[in-house]
């Protein structure tokens, strides 16, 4: 028994570490479009992971999470177009901004339960794109222009496998750098106490208040904390497609991040790539039916999945580990 | 003096169709305690149909009313075949399942008759005897017809059997059920009538805002203002919110902030009423038990 589960530990050490070579080898395999859109998966996932903090755990429904997307691209850009700040030293700005407005966002947040918070977050994702082209404050935000950006160029260069390291693979790696940490950090705070408070909030507000949790500080952290994820990659998004304007923030956005979150499950850690990988690519393949094509078709799946597989990818992959995974104690295990 | 009546005349023109949008609401949210996300995109929709009847040569009022039935039929059907297998579910299912509505709708219209702004006929003549400098003929007009719509629902919940089983499902299903009220089509029916609603509010005001799949989009967040404002289970309250919201949105809009902003005055309306009165203006304070 001790023996296979060595073994199986080797096996899993095995497989990560050649996830790992393949992750890092991938952008130099394919052609540019594709490590530009590899981007974005990555980002579209740390934006997922951050929604899945307040709606997967917390239980609190947000239909507005592109509005925080839209301020950390804007707060990146905005440093990096008037100030001249570095694309890297940004992000904790984005990150810090977020927080504080998703914290405080938190605090109506607390009075509203399920439908009305859905409600009032929806109008939040609809009236931010308008605030942004507003006149008075068109000096910042370049109104409806939004603003351009410069790719930043890579701070060394090689080449690898005939391909050079070029902007876009170099923010591959600049993206893989940041996405891992905010996984990893989102998995520390979510396996632990903290973690275990959120579940308790979404599963029964009042025996977790009973139990001595803090609701309100707990629900508006978790707004905040899930604020603050969107908008790093809200502001690495700015950085990648090196541009930002307030119609790329619409409603459809925010609506996007909750498929990316349904269909990769809720409550699971890994699905936000899942999630983050559908919303990339699933347009992209229905774009050559018609323009109108990909949403008919979220809007289905959205439907189909909460009658047939309500947990999501993760869901389908769990029941299937469960049902095919050789039997504890059973013999040849 | 004369710009600040016309900006309170318009305010209530346009409040008569927020009213509706709200109306529209709050029916299905007294019924199932719901609150529907698709009901604009719903209403565009209708207002599409409508819009390809007038084109294939029907009269207005033809196709006004052929549009009132089939999304009356349309709405039952919604109701039957995609919300009543989750109708117990969790509130995220819900919430999940009617914006894939919205999606679908709106997808669906932009698909059929594409992106491109058309205009709408308005039914009411250019030239009137009773428009004045103050508001249009089609102001009036809209809000004669939303006022008929009214006082024909409250006639029909007020002095019809059907109203009265209607009424009877709502507040309290489990009794209904046991007097013989087949409660899952009374909802069913509800959902008709919000949609047909919906699908009057979306005519009144397409000549005024053009049609394209968005029309409804800033529209609803008005609704839900105004159901919120009102009280959400009072639907007088609901006509009243509209007219409220619709007053304040253009006075605000001419004096205050300009027309820029008008979405972040919804949203401000929105958190406002749910932080300061949760139950509206005219809401019933609600205690529920652990």
């Amino acid at each position: 028994m001790s023996q296979g589960h060595t073994m199986n530990r080797q096996l899993a050490w095995a497989l990560g570490a050649l996830l790992v070579v393949a992750v890092c080898m991938l952008p130099f395999l394919v052609k540019n479009y594709r490590v530009f859109q590899f981007n974005l998966v990555l980002i579209y996932a740390i934006a997922i992971l951050g929604l899945n903090i307040l709606v997967g755990f917390n239980g609190q429904i947000s239909l507005g999470h592109g509005a925080f997307f839209a301020i950390g691209g804007y707060t990146t850009a905005v440093l990096m177009d008037k100030l001249g700040m570095p694309y890297w030293a940004t992000l904790p700005f984005a990150g810090v901004l977020c927080f504080v407005l998703g914290f405080l966002m938190g605090f109506p947040a607390l009075r509203l339960g399920g439908h009305y918070l859905a409600l009032a977050t929806y109008a939040l994702a609809l009236a931010v794109p308008q605030l942004l082209k507003y006149k008075k404050i068109e000096g910042l935000t370049g109104g409806v222009q939004g603003i351009v950006l410069n790719k930043p160029e890579p701070p060394f260069s090689f080449r690898f496998l005939g391909q050079p390291l070029n902007a876009d693979r170099w923010l591959y790696f600049f993206t893989l750098a940041v996405a891992a940490l905010m996984f990893l950090l989102a998995w520390n705070l979510l396996r632990g106490r903290i973690g275990r408070a959120l579940v308790a909030i979404r599963d029964h507000p009042i025996a977790a208040t009973a139990m001595g949790i803090n609701l309100p500080l707990f629900k508006s952290t978790a707004f905040g904390v899930s604020a603050a994820f969107t908008g790093v990659a809200g502001a690495l998004g700015a950085v990648c497609v090196a541009f930002v304007s307030p119609d790329s923030f619409s409603v459809f956005l925010s609506i996007s991040l909750l498929v990316g979150l349904v269909v990769g499950g809720l409550a699971s850690i890994p699905g936000a790539i899942f999630g983050a990988a559908f919303i990339q690519f699933v347009p992209n393949v229905a774009d050559e039916l018609s323009k109108a094509a990909p949403w008919a078709i979220f809007g289905v799946i959205l439907i189909g999945l909460m009658y047939l597989m309500p947990t999501g990818v993760m869901g389908l992959i769990g029941t299937l580990w469960a049902r095919f995974k050789p039997k504890a104690g059973a013999p040849g295990a | 003096m004369d710009a600040l009546l016309h900006q309170i005349f318009s305010g209530l023109a346009s409040g008569c169709i927020y009213g509706s949008v709200a109306l529209g609401l709050v029916m299905i949210y007294q019924a199932t305690h719901h609150i529907n996300f698709a009901q604009g995109e719903m209403a565009t929709f209708s207002t599409f149909i409508a819009w390809s009847l007038i084109q294939a040569g029907w009269p207005y009022w033809a196709a006004f009313f052929a549009t009132v039935g089939i999304t009356f039929v349309g709405g039952v059907l919604v109701q039957r075949i995609i919300l009543r297998p989750v109708e117990k579910a969790p509130v995220l299912t819900n919430v999940i399942v009617f914006i894939g509505l919205l999606v679908i709708f709106n997808s669906v219209a932009g698909w059929l008759f594409d992106y491109t702004i058309k205009s709408f006929p308005s039914p009411f003549p250019q030239q009137s005897v009773l428009a004045t400098r103050y508001f249009s003929a089609h102001d009036l007009g809209s809000v004669g017809v939303m006022l008929t719509v009214l006082a024909a629902l409250w006639a029909f919940f007020r002095f019809t059997p059907v109203g009265l089983a209607m009424r009877a499902a709502a507040l309290n299903p489990e009794s209904a059920r046991l007097v013989g009220i087949r409660v899952g089509w009374m909802l069913a029916m509800g959902w008709g009538m919000a949609s047909a609603i919906g699908a009057v509010a979306g005519m009144m005001v397409a000549p005024v805002v053009f049609l394209d799949p968005n029309m409804m989009g800033g529209i609803l967040l008005y609704g839900f203002a105004a159901a919120l404002l009102g009280g959400i289970d009072n639907p007088g309250g609901a006509v009243i919110g509209g007219f409220i919201v619709g007053v304040l949105e253009n006075l605000l809009g001419a004096y205050v902030i300009g027309t820029e902003l008008k979405l972040t005055v919804a949203l401000v309306l929105i958190v406002g009423t749910l932080t300061l009165w949760p139950n509206g203006l005219f809401g019933k304070n609600v205690v529920t038990r652990v």
